[in-house]
């Protein structure tokens, strides 16, 4: 790393995050002053971007060779008052809360108390949506039925393809003009409409030309009055470079990372997109920009690995928008979940890595910031050589990159009737959720709580902590005599719940496609311009909703306890069950002890696994399939994020042992020291799940790193990435852990029994082992945390 | 389970007792008693069981084996038979050895070669692969760190030899015990003279076991010493490679 580098790193590390008013204030002078009501919500919409990307702070940073900031300066983090209005409570817990803190000043607070909060009260899509939201619904959201991913964030959740490496905006602006005229007035009855929305990309284009110029202008100022030589040229290369894009598409590796970068900004300015936006198959994406320049002379790798690192500074400078409430709590973190793709395979389906895909992996080891997130995608054609460069990586205990399994994401993506070309082109973006890349909106709607609705189906549709009938009567289970009558009514609770928030989500669809429009997302997303439609009317190619299951692995053991010792063994009876459960096992020891004896989820035991299946196939029936409001469907993911900890913070003691307020078993993970038989028993038991009729699965494996210090350990791990993805296992991530987690296991082994040691010629459990070994294996674990 | 079974453990994804990624099976019952024995509990010899009995555990033993089938294809793995001594129970192990070839599942006998010529000859032509201890050369030593004579295990690699059987050989690397310098002089020219294995692996000495002595109640010989230092490992992989050996460090 060279000096620059260093010192653009340390600066972004330290800088603290805090939020800023520009944007918000912006905003709002907009509506007041500038806005013409004549004018369409589209185009109201883009004028609105403009108008902040015009009059925002220009911000460059000494010695930076990509420029662009969303905030005034870095980690000044904007609010986005049209979507979710922070009140001064708000504020005031946001700067002084514990864990993911945004600083709020004095002058914050007095400009949102004098100037955002009366202009926009009564006026969000957070309001609107909780005003037409039903009863049950409403009981559901605050019973932590379900989250909504929509109530603080603007629907995203896609990532950038290869259009802007192909096209300028100025072509985009072309297009445009083609397809609007193309509008037939005389038949067409949204032709009206059509005619708008293509004025609003028109418009989002200029506006973002118009902030490229400004950084000319800047550039071009700072290079005059530069004393240093070096720099001097730099500052002018860089004006030239955002001369040229986004304008013109680009012709160098330098111009294709400044033009995606502008686009980001423009994207993460223009509304709060959850997941932010990603530049999805970075190396595909570059390395034609870098082969021609390496070639022609234009560049070294070193040069390249500069701007690269200069790139990912950028990611880091810009934390998530501020959360609070349930959001806050399913997402609790400062990463946005840009996730940059690497490997995989061509469009043309030979072997994806290249010499850029190893440049960056060098770059991720190197910077070893939390963002941007990174993840492999690993085909049978790519090389072992590239698995083992990416495990170096995870060795580290970084935890990045997380490996997925292309062939999988291949055939999900054929499942759902894409194109052969367009699955070519897909990748995972957020935490693991598979789509088509460039064409595909696939947001998520929502954290899903599966235990939580195991627990209501037990008290006949109650919910012992909202106390309040929120589920169906489906029957006192002391009467049930068979485990199907009580998976039945399991089901039937389910699919109550699956309709109340497929409604809910196809409302808030049609609140988004009303009144907020995304310009700028619709001119980058195929197919919006032909469509003449907004990105969230449904414009892009395909259009899919998801919906994220959580704590599968504690359902699958609630069921195994539950029909082990009631149905099979009739060791139990559920009345026992319902008591010691209510008493959250209180003096209750020996039957707690019992349960938690049942055949658990991931132990490649098909007790427990063809529950695993059953369940699965209950909320996957129960989901994918139904049509949402912008011609697509909806279908599931199993992944958390943090929700895991927030359903299980609010759902009581459940027969798989589990006391109250614990979290949940995490992605398709088993519950948290369920898992007693190595990680093969694990892998096997995960790929029971049909990961190919979902859109992302998350498995979390955790090891120490002693296990992946030699070339047999990392060959091992090699081994078994490839054959979890012969079984179609859709993503693996491996948490190779730190002294702290290990002090932790020693004082609380019950929740680590999952974790792995290399002793020395054998493998062995870390909580089997005796103090003394403990004590020499935390003395030789690396003591490298950030 | 019986209260003195057959097997004492099985241990998935193993991957420093062979090729690839394996399934390792622990015998009960070791007629050695190593001092650094990393697995005390498993010198015991298990109790006689009934043929009605041995046909279950196999069964259940093969269906626990051919779990990770996925796995051995992917990495060139399979099953490794260890103990404890496999070779104390041979009719068991045959059993299993012969089910796996069937079923074209590789095999590893993790042994001491302290066993009866037969019987270890009979096994050897059922198994793909025998990881073979050579621990001390010198009879006096070895009687007194292992509690048996070491002619029947030198005189059986002879064997094995002679008839071309697969081997690779281990050597455990303990200090004060089998890291002395004659000893190492003394496998090296064993080897060379009456074999020809020429690749080895060595298995520095750690202090895995220790609890377990603990636990058993058991006299800890190895209390005070301490595992080779990476310094000394290095000396005697050099030692060995100058000899035209083919050295790896660990399984």
């Amino acid at each position: 790393m060279n000096s620059r580098i260093k010192t653009l790193r340390a600066k972004t590390r330290e800088k603290e995050v805090s939020l800023s008013h520009e944007r918000a204030g912006l905003v709002t002078d907009f509506y007041k002053t500038y806005i013409s009501m004549n004018e369409s919500i589209p185009v109201q919409r883009a004028l609105c971007l403009k108008y902040v990307l015009e009059n925002k702070k220009i911000y460059i940073e000494d010695n930076e060779l990509i420029v662009g900031e969303r905030g005034p300066e870095p980690k000044a983090v904007p609010t986005y008052p049209e979507i979710c209005l922070h009140s001064l409570e708000d504020l005031e817990i946001l700067n002084s809360r514990p864990k993911v803190a945004y600083k709020v000043s004095e002058e914050t607070r007095r400009i949102y108390k004098e100037k955002i909060i009366p202009f926009w009260k009564g006026k969000t899509i957070r309001e609107k949506i909780f005003a037409v939201m039903t009863e049950p619904w409403i009981d559901s959201f605050h019973a932590g039925i379900f989250t909504e991913f929509q109530e603080q964030r603007s629907p995203g959740h896609t990532a950038g393809g290869d259009l802007i490496y192909r096209k300028g905006f100025l072509d985009l602006k072309s297009d445009i003009c083609q397809c609007l005229g193309k509008i037939d007035f005389f038949t067409d009855h949204k032709a009206l409409e059509k005619q708008e929305v293509l004025k609003s990309l028109n418009i989002a284009a200029d506006a973002l030309i118009s902030f490229a110029n400004r950084y000319v202008d800047e550039l071009d100022r700072l290079a005059a009055t530069e004393k240093d030589a070096s720099r001097k040229v730099e500052l002018q290369t860089m004006a030239a470079v955002c001369k040229r894009v986004p304008a013109h598409k680009p012709e160098t590796f330098h111009e294709a990372l400044q033009y995606y970068w502008f686009l980001h900004v423009g994207i993460i300015t223009e509304l709060n997109p959850w997941d932010a936006y990603n530049p999805g198959r970075f190396d595909q994406n570059l390395y034609p920009f870098y082969k021609r320049d390496i070639e022609n002379g234009n560049l070294t790798r070193e040069q390249a690995k500069e701007l690269l690192s200069c790139f990912w500074i950028k990611f880091h400078n810009h934390p998530a928008p501020p959360k609070v409430g349930v959001t806050a709590k399913e997402s609790n973190t400062y990463v946005d979940f840009c996730l940059i793709n690497l490997g995989g395979v061509t469009p043309d389906n030979k072997d994806g890595v290249n010499d850029l895909t190893y440049l960056v992996l060098d770059v991720i080891e190197e910077m070893r910031l939390l963002q941007p997130s990174s993840m492999i995608q690993v085909s049978r054609k790519n090389s072992d050589r590239f698995i083992k460069r990416a495990l170096k990586i995870i060795a580290t205990g970084f935890g990045q990159p997380s490996v997925f399994n292309t062939d999988a994401i291949l055939q999900e993506m054929a499942l759902q009737g894409k194109s052969v070309e367009d699955a070519r082109l897909a990748g995972a973006s957020g935490c693991v959720e598979a789509g088509v890349f460039g064409k595909e909106s696939y947001i998520l709607t929502g954290y899903f709580n599966l235990p939580k609705i195991f627990e209501v189906t037990l008290h006949n549709g109650w919910d012992p902590r909202t106390k309040k009938q929120i589920g169906l009567k489906t029957g006192n289970p002391k009467n049930f005599k068979t485990f199907e009558e009580l998976f039945d009514a399991y089901q039937q609770q389910l699919e109550y719940f699956v309709d109340i928030k497929v409604r809910g989500s196809n409302i808030i669809d049609q609140i988004n496609a009303a009144h907020m429009p995304v310009p700028l997302l619709s001119l980058v997303t195929e197919d919006c311009i032909e469509n003449a439609k907004d990105y969230n009317q449904g414009g892009a190619r395909y259009n899919t909703s998801y919906i994220q299951g959580v704590g599968i692995g504690t359902l699958t053991d609630c069921f195994s306890s539950l029909k082990f010792y009631i149905y099979d063994e009739k060791q139990i009876s559920m009345e026992e069950v319902l008591t010691a459960l209510e008493k959250d096992f209180s003096g209750d020891d020996i039957l707690h002890h019992q349960l938690k004896k049942a055949p658990k989820y991931g132990n490649d035991n098909d007790y427990a696994d063809d529950i695993l299946k059953q369940v699965f196939r209950a909320f996957h029936g129960a989901v994918t399939g139904r049509p949402n409001a912008k011609g697509g469907v909806y279908r599931i993911d199993l992944l958390p994020t943090t929700c895991h900890v927030y359903f299980g913070e609010i759902t009581g003691a459940l027969p798989d042992g589990r006391k109250a307020g614990i979290p949940f078993s995490e992605g398709i993970s088993p519950v948290q020291g369920a898992d007693t038989c190595g990680p093969t028993a694990v892998l096997k038991s995960a790929a029971k799940i049909d990961h190919l009729r979902t859109g992302g699965t998350l498995l979390n494996q955790k090891f120490l790193p002693e296990l992946m210090k030699d070339e047999k350990g990392v060959q091992g791990i090699v081994h078994l990435i490839r054959s979890y993805f012969k079984m179609d296992g859709h993503h693996i991530q491996f948490n190779v852990v730190d002294e702290k987690t290990l002090r932790d296991a020693q004082k609380n082994p019950q929740h680590h029994r999952d974790l792995i040691v290399r002793v020395a010629g054998y493998s062995d459990y870390f909580v089997d082992l005796t103090v003394a070994l403990q004590e020499e294996i935390i003395q030789r674990t690396a003591h490298n945390i950030y | 389970m019986m209260d003195n079974p057959a097997i004492f453990k099985i241990q998935r994804y193993s991957i420093h007792d062979g090729p690839g990624i394996r399934t390792t099976v622990f015998f009960q019952g070791c007629p050695l008693s190593c001092r650094w024995c990393h697995n005390p509990e498993s010198q015991r010899m298990p109790g006689k069981i009934s043929s009605e009995e041995m046909d279950k555990l196999v069964a259940k033993l093969m269906e626990e084996i051919e779990k990770d089938m996925i796995f051995y294809d992917d990495s060139g793995g399979g099953v490794t038979f260890s103990g404890g001594e496999p070779l104390s129970q041979p009719k068991l192990l045959f059993r299993l050895l012969d089910q796996c070839q069937e079923k074209e599942i590789h095999t590893c006998l993790d042994t001491s070669g302290y066993a009866d010529p037969e019987i270890l000859f009979s096994i050897s032509q059922i198994t793909d692969l025998i990881l073979y201890d050579i621990k001390l050369i010198d009879e006096a030593a070895y009687k007194t760190l292992t509690g048996k004579s070491v002619s029947p295990v030198l005189n059986n690699l002879k064997l094995l030899s002679n008839r071309k059987t697969n081997v690779s050989i281990r050597f455990p690397l303990i200090p004060e015990m089998t890291d002395t310098e004659e000893n190492i002089a003394d496998v090296i020219s064993f080897l060379k003279e009456n074999t020809d294995y020429r690749d080895i692996h060595i298995l520095p000495f750690h202090k895995a076991g220790e609890g377990k002595y603990e636990l058993l109640k058991m006299k800890n010989h190895m209390k005070d010493i301490a595992a080779p230092s990476p310094k000394r490992v290095a000396k005697v992989k050099e030692q060995f490679e100058f000899n035209g050996f083919n050295v790896t460090i660990g399984g």
